[in-house]
């Protein structure tokens, strides 16, 4: 059984239908990149399989044991985020909290685990500073290792890139691509920016007027029929 | 100075001021730990909002002729802050506009209740200790020193026992949510929180003025600190402090007491900003 599944799920808020009718799969170990229009509800999308906001109908499936708490997220940044007076070190250990249940503090297997995912995001030397004078790149690798923290299984990631700049980029995506490939965790990725993205994934959603699932040479098959219309790849 | 001093040995002896100066501290504490919730979240006037329902339903209890007013103050402020905090994204009505209307609408209403079948004989003098709280903090029985006392260590035992949970949904909601925390119940609490606090600061520096003891410390220590640990802590020594100096100023000086703990509390955000500044020079 795949590890998610998604079955004719239509999604939108306050009974407002954004997408209708997709459907796919994710088995473990996967890279999928769901790309489409502004508004298409690719975000709308990711919150519903968060659990954030419930479907306006079809299912969600989770097989290989994965528990809906154990999805990392990484959001696009908020207001709030920007100018909040945090240690990296507090905000990767704030990932832990999933499994704190109501024990109010952390335990040393915790803080052992925040400390790898800041080794593993390269951001072990920045523990100390403050959250808000970080660059966009450091700080969306601060939120990667928070999000580390919640799960070894699977991410989704809503935009990882948005405002930075080529090298931050290019880190982001290899730092993405390489959680995958050696630590085997199913990546979900929001992307604006096609051609980088499907690089790297191993599956392709495209929602829109149309709503394509598929392997990266399916996808680019697909749009190579469609004539290349206005997908920008 | 050894006047000054002996001064205070002096008004020490009165209870009346010694009881002040307990529930000052406290109330201080407590409201200053909210106060960095509540500033992060971008809820810094929620605060004053609150108060004026409180200013509102006080009316109403004293026109009811209320012995204890106390349980109905504090019943509809905590309904308001749930509606309030709890609206937030979905409400019809933006929050802001929503936040502005009931807290002027309760003041007005407030006074107009007061105004229209008030018993007293001198009602300009009822609302503007009701507002500035001119001389309740010194008019404290021994009974409401120790609800002060009882409550703040309710809500400070809270906060050191739920610290990572609360420091974990404010800074992200959405992920806290996505991972399994039970967001709603720690908003729903911070809301009844928000309120407790809010009606026990009437005493202390009346409606009008309780925002300065939220806001105040906590962006003071914003100016300095860099981490949220260090923030909450230097918000609490700092509102302390404050509120100390206040009191004993406004004794020694006569002046009311409200009015004079957030002078203090502009003077100290004004150092915390020249220092502010100064270490950014240092580190860059």
């Amino acid at each position: 059984m795949p590890q998610l599944t998604c079955e004719n799920l239509t999604v939108g808020y306050d009974g407002k239908k954004v997408r209708e009718d997709v459907s796919f799969a994710v088995e473990r170990g996967d890279y999928l990149c769901i790309v489409g229009e502004n508004g298409s509800g690719k975000t709308t999308l990711m919150k519903t399989i968060l659990g954030l906001q419930s479907p306006i109908s079809g299912k969600i499936l989770m097989g290989e044991g994965l528990k809906p708490t154990e999805i990392g997220y990484l959001p696009q940044q908020t207001e709030v985020q920007k100018d909040f007076p945090a240690s990296v070190r507090e905000i990767v250990r704030s990932g832990c909290q999933s499994r704190c249940g109501l024990r109010p503090f952390y335990t040393r297997t915790e803080k052992q685990m925040a400390q790898e995912a800041m080794c593993k995001m390269r951001i072990d030397d920045l523990a100390g500073r403050c959250y808000r004078e970080l660059s966009g790149g450091q700080q969306q690798r601060v939120l990667l290792a928070r999000a580390l923290c919640a799960t070894q299984k699977m991410l989704l990631l809503d935009e990882p890139v948005s405002g930075l700049d080529p090298a931050a980029t290019a880190e982001m995506y290899r730092l993405i691509e390489q959680l995958n490939r050696e630590d085997g965790i199913t990546i979900l990725m929001i992307s604006h920016d096609v051609g980088a993205a499907v690089k790297a994934a191993s599956h392709v959603l495209h929602i829109g007027e149309t709503t394509f699932f598929g392997t990266k040479a399916q996808y680019l098959h697909h749009i190579a029929q469609e004539g290349g219309d206005n997908t920008h790849v | 100075m050894y006047e000054i001093v002996q001064k205070l040995g002096q008004y020490w002896q009165y209870p009346f001021v010694r009881y002040a100066l307990i529930a000052g501290v406290l109330i201080a504490l407590c409201s200053s730990l909210l106060g960095v919730i509540l500033v992060l979240k971008r809820f810094s006037y929620i605060g004053d909002g609150l108060s004026h329902i409180a200013f509102g339903a006080m009316a109403v209890a004293a026109v009811m002729n209320l012995t204890n007013n106390m349980p109905l103050v504090l019943l509809v402020t905590i309904l308001c802050a749930v509606l309030l905090l709890r609206g937030g994204q979905n409400a019809k009505i933006k929050g802001d506009a929503a936040l502005a209307m009931i807290s002027v609408g309760s003041l007005a209403i407030g006074y107009l209740i007061m105004n229209l079948f008030s018993t007293s004989a001198n009602i300009s003098g009822d609302v503007c200790s009701t507002l500035f709280g001119s001389t309740s903090i010194l008019t404290l029985s021994a009974y409401d020193v120790w609800a002060c006392v009882i409550l703040s260590i309710i809500v400070v035992v809270a906060f050191i026992v739920l610290y990572h949970k609360i420091f974990a949904v404010t800074f992200d909601e959405t992920f806290a949510k996505a991972t399994g925390m039970k967001v709603e119940a720690y908003n729903l609490f911070l809301a009844v929180l928000t309120a407790v606090i809010i009606v026990l600061a009437m005493n202390l520096v009346g409606s009008l003025l309780i925002s300065a003891l939220v806001i105040f410390p906590a962006v003071s220590a914003m100016r300095v600190f860099r981490s949220f640990k260090a923030v909450m802590l230097c918000a609490a020594v700092i509102s302390v402090i404050c509120a100390v100096l206040g009191i004993l100023t406004s004794i020694l000086a006569g002046t009311p007491v409200g009015s004079t703990i957030v002078v203090v509390n502009i003077v100290m955000l004004i150092v915390f900003a020249v220092l502010g500044k100064v270490s950014e020079g240092a580190r860059a």
